[in-house]
Parts: structure tokens; C-alpha cells; sequence
């Protein structure tokens, strides 16, 4: 596999503002489909902070905020049937692979609509027909189980990869290890997107671990592994897509380690005390990967900027309707809580004692 | 590259019925049910060449082959995961811990991910988690487990144990058809047990997951119980004949859900119960079950619940310490003695 090593650059060689890579193949609708999952993705996250700021939201909200390239650019870059298992800071993928904003309103806020049927929080479902797995909260534990599922394919014929979605605090966790090895070992077409975001709720990455780069973890599983600017919406596409077509030439695991930078703390309510002073507002004025792609756009003359502006705004018109429809959602009938342990032809629900009922 | 050898030998596939260890009884459940279902994959540590390590799955490889037989690392979690993966892809995984003592290592996988899919959002996880369990063959605190009470609280996870070559067969055929993921815990005692070999039908049969069954019928106690220790109950039993006492012994077979009706139809009958099991007594199922009669059928006891279950330790090795902590004949004698004077 080819390794590209250009990453996370403090600025663009000549001096001028950051852009993406003109390394590319994808179409004019590909570029201007891959702006509008960008837009889409912040958008959605910002309509999630007012939502949650009006007390409509249950419980946190996670932002990728610095980051979506990476999500949005690798997961455009599979097919229909592949399958992903993101994590919280990934719901650009999430979007991409076909789910809707209104299914994610739908869960932030609790509501009977919502896939989980508000027995689960945010992206925490899945969608076995678009490729989707959901996470759950212990990091590290989707890798195992996206290992699994291309077991599964593979007794099935079926020609998929997995991508699963990791950060650098996921990477210390045993379960990471243990699912990365099997899936080496087995030479199946897992995909490991490492995502060097610089903190772990609070933690450096320097107290995760002692490798310079994620990437360098590869080695130890014996599967070859590149380093792309995860800011660069164009690079993530292009190195997924090498990868992909590795790992379902039958070349085994790929692991795709991602130079970015979380900007939000871990959720709204952390204030992000551990972080340098200027170190957010650097990137934010420097590197925020949707103003690398807007200006890529406009330099390639890709479109206008009367071009973007239409499509930020049928993405605002999308969020506003799914928004309304998630709002008009019933919460849960509280009986709801019962059902659905096991499947309940077989096993009745769990319905309240009647002793505690009177 | 080093790969484990094959030697010239090859495993004679299982009677269809006849008479069988238990043992023997789970394999031919897995083999036929591999037969019968392309879905069906038995994944584990030296599950394949090897057979396992108690050679429950011998001779699976030779028929199925390495895509369905999968020998995987030393790594529970990575076992627990691929299992619960192929599952959500419709596959039907029979994943082996080599003793149910490592179920600690995937303790976190079956718990978060396998018993909460279908509640979180609907996706049915068809696993069968499977291992010898149990204590009484002196082999220390790492290999001696009972683990059901560590996951009785969690709702997702059906638990089964069978106490017979049978059950064990039906049971294992139910497991595997059963659309939820299931714990199959092997008592590894009973494995290879004579005294238990028994006439298998020569046709498909299952063991209704969630039923109990009556070993013995007695009219003056019940003991509730499972696993190894229904043969303790049933030597008891019989001791306690010669004093007059007719002893009811029921098998739970089912751990979770447990089958109160029959508990309370057995309690309802015989007035008095005892509760037995081999993990140790605190936080032990026994708890549970005593704790149902009183709520379900206080009105019919005519004396305490007692429980007879190990002391609250881990499980020692050496004979006599490991003797004293398990329960003993004698020690379920006594409490029928003590709990028939009421």
C-alpha cells in the first residue's frame, strides 16, 4: 500500500492559507456532495447545542467540531455494503453511510421516534441495512465486534470491509488490542481509523501512550499502516479508498491514523481548563477543515460561493424539518422500559411487580 | 510460518442418539446442529486441530472445516466479540471459553454488548457462550468456577446448566436455535461421568429453555438445585429415604430466566425447601430462589428456606480444603433433618 506522509502541516508549504490536496479523482458532485456532509455534520451539532442549551436534550451533547473531515471524508470513500462502527465524534460518518438527522434529534432528545426508542443515547444504534454499527460507551469494544461481523461476511461470501473508528485514548483499551490482533491474525478487512485528536476527555495523548504517532501500534499487529491530514476532507477520501481497495483485495487490516484536533471539550459542560492558552484559537483561525475545503472549492473553482451558500442552506432546510419532526415526537410510554430484553414471543416482558403497584 | 500440525488422525464423527457421556451428548448437539444449520460456527482457543480442550468440539474441523471451526488467539474478548459480530450478521456462533473461569476476560462484552443489543435497539444476538464450569476435581481457584451469579443481574443473558447427558444435548440444540445469546455452562465433573451415560434418541430433539424438571418426587421437602450437585441431592435423597423422608429434587436446568412456576408448584406440594448450589453461598442464586418462595408461596412454608451452598471463599486445591468448602452429602442431609423437625 502506497503510505502517504504528509500530515497535520502548521501551515502550507508556500506560506499560504491551508487547503486540501488536489490529488484527487472525485468529481465535480462528488467534491460539492463531500461540502454539503461537512456542512451537515456541523450544522446538525450546532442545532444539537441549541437544543441542549434549551434544555431539549437529555443528558450530553459530543462535539466533532475541528474534526468532521476526517469522519465525512473516509466514509464517503466505502460502498453501501461496508460497514462502519464510529464513535461519538463521528457522526459524519454516521450521516454519510445514510442515516438522518432526524433519527439523531430524535435520540439526543429522548424521544419514542428515535431508533434506540429512548432506551439509548445519541448515535448509540445501528442500521444492519446502511452498514452501521453503533458504539457503546466502552471504548475500544466495537473493534472486536467489527471484527466479528467481517468474520461473519466472510463465511457469507460477502465482499465488505469494516472501518472502525478509534481514538487516541480508545487505543489503550484491551479490547482494541485483543480485536485488532484477531482481525490481523485473520487477515480480514478491518479498517482502523485512529483519530489524533489530542485529548481524551481531559488527557493528553502524550499520557496514552508513549509512541510518537498511533500509526506506529501498527507494527505490533504486523499490518501496514499511513498517516493522513485529517483535516483534509480530499486526503481522508484518498487514503480510505487505498486502503479499502487493500483490505478487500484481501491484504488483510489497514490501520489510518488521522492528525486532528478536538476543539470542544469533552461535552458542553467540560470548560476545557487543560488546554493551552491560544491552542484553540489557533486551529480555529488556521486549520478548521471546512474552511481548507470552501477554499479548495473556490481555488479549483469547483463552485462559486453562491454555490455553497445553496447548498449550506438546503442543509439548514433539512435540519430545520427533521428538527420539527423529532420535536413532534411522544416521549416513551414508561411501560416501553419493559420489553424488548429478549425477544418477548419467547420470554414475557419485564413489567413492575404488582405487589409494588397496589 | 509455523501452523499446528495435523497429524493422521482423524476423529470418528458422533453416534446419531445411542448411549452417551455428557460429553458426548454436547458434541453430537453441535455437530448436528452444524449440520443442520450452514450458520452454525464454533469459535474458541484450540477449538479446532486440537478439539478443545475437553474435546467437545474433536472432530469438528475434518467436517466443517477451518471457516466454521476457528481457533483464535488467547483473547476473550476478541472470542466475546467476533461472536457477538457474526451473530448481528445472522451467523450462528458457538463460542467456547476453554473454563468458565475466563469468562472474566469477556466479561465486559458479554455484559455491555451481547445482553443489551436487542433492549438498545433491536438487533437479536443469537450467541451461545459455552465452558466447563464447577469445582470438585482439584483444580484450584482459577479453573473450579461457577459463574452465573456474576451475571444474573444482567438482563440479557439467558443461563443454562444440565445435569444430564440429555439435557445437555437438548439443551445445547435449543441454545443454539434460541434467537437471544445464551450462557452454556458445562459442569465438568459430569463431563465424562458413568454413572450418568444414558440412551439418547436416535431423532432431532431440543430442552425447552426456562423449564425445570422434577428428578425425584417426594411428598416432604423440595431441593432446588442444578448442575453437579442434583446427584448430591439425589444421594442425599436417598439416605434421608431410610429415615422416612420423601424427598423432591428439582433440576433448574434453566438459571435465567429461572422457571418459578415449577418452584413454587414443587414448594406448594412438599411445604419445606432447600436450596443448593456449589458457588459460594453469599450473593448466590440461592438467594434469589429463597427469596421468590417467600414472596410467591410464604402461605404454604411450614419452615425456613435454607440454602446449602459453598462457604465465601475462592475454591481452594487441595482435597480436604476444597471438600470443606463445597457442600457435601452430609451437609444436605443435616439441613433436611433440620428442616423436616419444623
Amino acid at each position: 500500500m502506497r503510505i502517504s506522509t504528509k500530515f497535520a502541516p502548521r501551515k502550507a508549504d508556500d506560506g499560504k492559507p491551508l487547503t486540501c490536496t488536489t490529488d484527487t479523482d472525485l468529481k465535480r458532485e462528488q467534491l460539492l456532495d463531500l461540502y454539503r456532509y461537512l456542512k451537515l455534520t456541523r450544522l446538525v451539532e450546532e442545532r444539537l447545542v441549541n437544543l441542549y442549551r434549551q434544555t431539549k436534550v437529555v443528558g450530553g451533547v459530543f462535539r466533532s467540531l475541528g474534526q468532521e473531515a476526517t469522519a465525512v471524508g473516509t466514509a464517503y470513500a466505502l460502498g453501501q455494503q461496508d460497514f462502519i462502527t464510529p464513535l461519538i465524534r463521528d457522526l459524519g460518518a454516521v450521516l454519510v453511510k445514510g442515516i438522518r438527522p432526524r433519527d439523531v434529534f430524535a435520540q439526543y432528545m429522548a424521544k419514542a421516534w428515535g431508533p434506540s426508542g429512548g432506551r439509548d443515547l445519541n448515535i448509540h444504534f445501528g442500521d444492519m441495512e446502511r452498514g452501521f454499527i453503533g458504539p457503546i460507551s466502552h471504548l475500544g469494544d466495537m473493534i472486536p465486534v467489527m471484527t466479528g461481523i467481517l468474520l461473519g461476511a466472510r463465511m457469507q461470501n460477502k465482499s465488505i470491509v469494516g472501518v472502525a473508528y478509534i481514538g487516541d485514548g480508545g487505543m489503550s483499551t484491551g479490547a482494541f488490542h485483543e480485536g485488532l490482533n484477531f482481525a490481523a491474525v485473520q487477515r480480514l478487512p478491518l479498517i482502523i481509523v485512529a483519530e489524533y485528536n489530542h485529548y481524551a476527555y481531559s488527557t493528553p495523548t502524550s499520557l496514552q501512550t508513549a509512541c510518537r504517532d498511533l500509526a506506529e501500534k501498527a507494527v505490533g499487529y504486523g499490518i501496514p499502516a499511513t498517516i493522513v491530514d485529517g483535516n483534509d476532507v480530499v486526503a481522508c477520501y484518498e487514503v480510505m479508498k487505498q486502503a479499502a481497495d487493500f483490505a478487500r483485495r484481501g491484504g488483510g487490516a489497514v490501520l489510518i491514523e488521522a492528525k486532528t484536533y478536538r476543539r470542544k471539550g469533552h461535552a458542553e459542560h467540560d470548560d476545557q481548563r487543560y488546554v493551552a492558552d491560544g491552542e484553540i484559537e489557533w486551529w480555529e483561525k488556521n486549520n478548521d477543515p471546512i474552511d481548507r475545503f470552501e477554499r479548495y472549492l473556490l481555488d479549483q473553482k469547483v463552485a462559486n460561493q453562491e454555490k455553497l451558500d445553496e447548498i449550506t442552506a438546503g442543509v439548514i432546510r433539512e435540519i430545520d424539518e427533521d428538527c420539527d419532526w423529532a420535536e413532534s415526537s411522544p416521549m416513551p410510554q414508561p411501560e416501553e422500559a419493559a420489553y424488548r430484553v429478549f425477544d418477548n414471543e419467547i420470554v414475557p416482558p419485564s413489567l413492575r411487580p404488582k405487589v409494588l403497584e397496589n | 510460518m509455523s501452523t499446528a500440525v495435523k497429524k493422521e488422525h482423524k476423529s470418528a464423527p458422533p453416534e446419531r442418539g445411542g448411549p452417551a457421556t455428557l460429553v458426548e451428548a454436547i458434541r453430537q448437539g453441535i455437530w448436528e446442529e452444524m449440520e443442520r444449520d450452514p450458520t452454525v460456527f464454533v469459535i474458541g482457543e484450540d477449538v479446532g486441530t486440537y478439539g478443545g480442550a475437553f474435546k467437545v468440539t474433536d472432530g469438528l474441523l475434518d467436517q466443517f472445516g477451518r471457516e466454521r471451526v476457528i481457533d483464535t488467539p488467547i483473547s476473550e474478548g476478541a472470542i466475546v466479540g467476533a461472536a457477538c459480530g457474526a451473530a448481528l450478521m445472522g451467523m450462528r456462533p458457538v463460542a467456547e471459553f476453554q473454563f468458565i473461569d475466563f469468562i472474566s476476560a469477556g466479561f465486559d462484552l458479554l455484559t455491555n454488548y451481547a445482553a443489551k443489543c436487542r433492549y438498545r435497539w433491536g438487533a437479536g444476538l443469537p450467541a451461545v457462550f459455552r465452558g466447563p464450569c464447577g469445582s470438585g476435581v482439584r483444580s484450584g481457584p482459577f479453573h473450579s468456577l461457577n459463574a452465573e451469579s456474576f451475571f444474573l443481574n444482567t438482563a440479557g443473558l439467558k443461563i443454562v446448566e444440565p445435569s444430564t447427558p440429555y439435557d445437555a444435548k437438548g439443551l445445547i440444540k435449543a441454545a443454539i436455535r434460541d434467537p437471544d445469546p445464551v450462557l452454556y455452562f458445562e459442569h465438568k465433573k459430569l463431563y465424562r461421568l458413568p454413572r450418568l451415560r444414558e440412551e439418547l434418541p436416535a431423532e432431532d430433539y431440543i430442552v425447552e429453555i426456562g423449564k425445570a424438571r422434577t428428578v425425584r418426587e417426594g411428598r416432604d421437602l423440595s431441593i432446588i438445585t442444578f448442575g453437579a450437585m442434583v446427584l448430591t441431592a439425589l444421594d442425599a435423597a436417598e439416605e434421608l429415604e431410610k429415615e422416612g423422608l420423601d424427598i423432591e429434587v428439582i433440576d433448574l436446568r434453566t438459571l435465567a430466566p429461572f422457571d418459578k412456576a415449577a418452584i413454587e408448584a414443587s414448594v406448594k406440594k412438599t411445604n419445606k425447601a432447600i436450596v443448593l448450589h456449589e458457588a459460594s453461598r453469599t450473593g448466590g442464586i440461592g438467594g434469589e430462589i429463597a427469596a421468590t418462595i417467600a414472596e410467591e408461596a410464604f402461605e404454604w412454608l411450614d419452615g425456613p428456606v435454607l440454602r446449602v451452598a459453598s462457604i465465601d471463599t475462592p475454591v481452594p486445591y487441595s482435597p480436604p480444603l476444597e471438600d470443606y468448602y463445597l457442600p457435601q452429602i452430609k451437609d444436605v442431609v443435616d439441613a433436611a433433618r433440620k428442616l423436616a423437625a419444623y
